[in-house]
């Protein structure tokens, strides 16, 4: 599979240079921190019904996630290295590592911000290890679906809201399996098997179809 | 080994300003094609669309190595492209960068490559060092280092010897005519000296059409 | 001329028949005459919004500036019919269910419709380039009308419908008319051929507007 080994060669870069630049990490980091403080300085001592909680940390999550995750093509742009990059690599291998370099910034965020929610919020999980399963889904399918988005503004040449903007109407579907998963698992109560294969499906299919559209954003 | 790049009536319009129209060029192997004329005449424009970075508004690009025409996701494995516009990671060292690049290419790489390369480019001793501390000939130099890495049969120069002092001058000198021994060199220069390598030239500027010079014989 | 001489009175016919041929209905009385508006704008939204999204594919797959042009005239016409679709719903949603708006699932999905065209319009104007726009609103289009089946299945598990099914005829209670049927019908056609006429006409305008443009040019190269 020479598009996964050449994939993993630029998440490698790209890890390297975010661990020494820690750009886009910061910048998803402190927009969580910020949001979740806020949400729960609002909150105060009460406790929230499990469909507001839910709802609450997957708002955190995307506008924090649309905060950073532009940054991986915008950086290319601007730096002027997405000419050598072009030149060398295909589309479908730029895909993969910007795509997993994506979740891995998003899933180092939420094993910081997930926890700290539940605490702030004073949430209980009724269905612990299905919620887990629902946040890793949940958090590649925003990764994934934001990638090919965060290509098109990158070509686009401009900055600020664009991103959201696009992002929100492809994502709204995932957010609010999501939030619909969150909610069963904070209160247990009915099956939670359907949300987590409807979240399943989703990243499989955003994957695919960006694959398959990708190059078109990518080589002109 | 045969190889030949083959500019086929290429035009370029941006909405109704047309910055070139109707170049058609064959570029056999072992030679060198130089384009000059006033800026915004489009040179870099046309080496961007030879390198399949731009598409052109009609015509075609076909790049044949070793007999076999080429499709365009292929042709870069065989161009090298130094030019301005171009950027290696700032935040990586030199070496890291051409380890990504080998990586990104599916090339196998060694330290000693590296090395090698490195220092061919006049970069002995310098290859630890974060690209963002370099200097701008450095850099330059670098970009030769990242288009040669692929040992490319096409070799796409965007002002070759920018920045780049004496010495420097004398590496490209000799980079150009390895190249020419091994493949096609296509640059866009427009200074005399380097005009002058070129076996044909074309100059680019003049409303709608561009001059198809013959160099001198080889 | 003479179609939209036709479309004219066919028309005019329907509407007259709406409110005076067709019966009111059991169960939503007199408001019910909105289903001769509403359903068809609804129709077309979707039909033009297909259209648009058929056309981007076109276009990543031909590289013509022209189903470009035509996706994107397409949109902005689907975006007309969605907004008289969601108008009319709101109005009737007052008249039948005391409010205008409460995310009834068709509500939801003709509200992120909605979202997702005016996404697609404000990444247009955002490039200048006119291949790259052409290019990148493609991608985006097919992007989002592949999130379209997701929603259909995860908006009803948010939230419950109220909304009436014409569709389900067996099922009873709300049922339709044999007259309301023929009205329904006619001006579904109706609307499908006035949308039609509306996509020739600005599809010609936008032509004309190109030639004078060149014209401009051309006068300007010369002089």
């Amino acid at each position: 599979m020479p598009w996964v080994s050449r994939g993993l060669a630029i998440w490698c870069k790209d890890l390297r240079i975010e661990f020494r630049t820690r750009y886009a990490y910061s910048a998803l980091l402190m927009f969580a921190f910020t949001t979740l403080v806020a949400v729960s300085f609002a909150v105060g001592g009460v406790v929230l019904d499990a469909g507001l909680a839910a709802a609450l940390l997957w708002v955190i999550l995307f506008f924090a996630a649309m905060a950073g995750l532009s940054r991986t093509f915008v950086q290319e742009e601007e730096a002027g290295t997405v000419t050598a990059l072009k030149l060398a690599a295909r589309p479908e291998p730029v895909f993969i590592g910007k795509y997993l370099f994506n979740v891995t910034l998003l899933f180092s965020l939420a094993v910081l911000v997930v926890p700290l929610f539940l605490v702030l919020i004073h949430q209980t999980v009724a269905y612990p290890f299905p919620f887990l399963a629902v946040v890793l889904l949940g958090v590649a399918g925003l990764a994934g679906a934001s990638t090919i988005v965060a290509a098109i503004v990158a070509r686009a040449g401009t900055r600020g809201p664009l991103m959201t903007v696009l992002a929100f109407p492809i994502l709204l579907p995932l957010l609010l399996g999501a939030i619909c998963g969150t909610r069963t698992c904070f209160a247990g109560e009915r099956a939670v098997a359907a949300d987590i294969l409807f979240l399943f499906c989703y990243n499989g299919a955003a994957l695919a179809v960006s694959l398959l559209l990708f190059p078109y954003v990518w080589d002109e | 080994m045969q190889t030949k790049v083959v500019l086929k009536k290429l035009t370029k319009a941006y909405g109704r300003r047309r910055l070139f129209a109707d170049i058609s060029v064959t570029i056999p192997g072992r030679s060198v094609f130089v384009l000059h004329g006033p800026n915004g005449a489009g040179k870099t424009t046309l080496l961007r669309i030879i390198c399949g970075l731009v598409p052109a508004t009609s015509g075609e690009v076909e790049i044949t190595v070793d007999g076999k025409l080429l499709a365009r996701e292929e042709s870069r494995e065989h161009i090298g492209l130094v030019s301005p516009e171009l950027e290696l990671y700032g935040e990586l060292s030199a070496v890291e960068n051409l380890e990504f690049f080998a990586g990104v290419r599916g090339l196998p790489f060694s330290p000693a490559k590296a090395r090698d390369l490195l220092t061919f480019v006049g970069l002995a001793g310098r290859g630890r060092d974060l690209v963002g501390t370099y200097s701008s000939g450095m850099k330059q130099r670098l970009k030769y280092a990242y288009a040669l890495l692929h040992e490319p049969q096409i070799l796409v120069l965007d002002e070759p010897t920018s920045n780049l002092d004496e010495t420097g001058v004398a590496v490209v000198a000799e980079i150009i005519r390895r190249q020419k021994d091994r493949g096609i060199v296509i640059m866009a220069t427009n200074e005399p000296g380097e005009v002058s390598y070129g076996d044909q030239t074309l100059a680019l500027g003049q409303p709608g059409t561009g001059h198809l010079v013959q160099g001198p014989a080889h | 001329m003479f179609w939209q001489i036709l479309l004219g009175i066919w028309m005019t016919a329907v509407i007259l028949a709406s409110f005076l041929y067709m019966p009111a209905t059991q169960g939503l009385g007199q408001t019910g005459r909105i289903i001769v508006y509403h359903v068809p704008a609804a129709w077309l939204a979707v039909l033009a919004y297909l259209m648009s999204m058929l056309n981007a594919v076109g276009y990543l797959r031909r590289g013509e500036l022209r189903l470009d042009r035509q996706a994107r005239i397409n949109a902005e016409l689907g975006t007309v019919f969605c907004l008289l679709a969601t108008v009319t719903g709101a109005i009737w949603s007052r008249a039948a269910w005391g409010w205008y708006w409460n995310w009834d699932p068709r509500q939801t999905s003709i509200a992120v419709l909605l979202v997702i065209y005016a996404a697609y319009f404000v990444q247009r104007s955002a490039v200048s380039d006119q291949d790259r726009r052409a290019r990148l609103s493609a991608v985006y289009s097919v992007l989002s009308f592949l999130t379209v089946p997701f929603l259909v299945f995860v908006v009803p598990r948010v939230y419950t419908s109220l909304h009436p099914d014409v569709i389900n005829l067996e099922q009873g209670g709300f049922d339709m008319d044999r007259k309301m049927l023929v009205v329904f019908l006619a001006a579904l056609a109706g609307f499908t051929g006035l949308y039609a006429w509306m996509y020739k006409l600005v599809t010609r305008l936008e032509a004309l507007l190109d030639k004078m443009e060149e014209k401009r040019g051309e006068a300007e190269s010369v002089g």
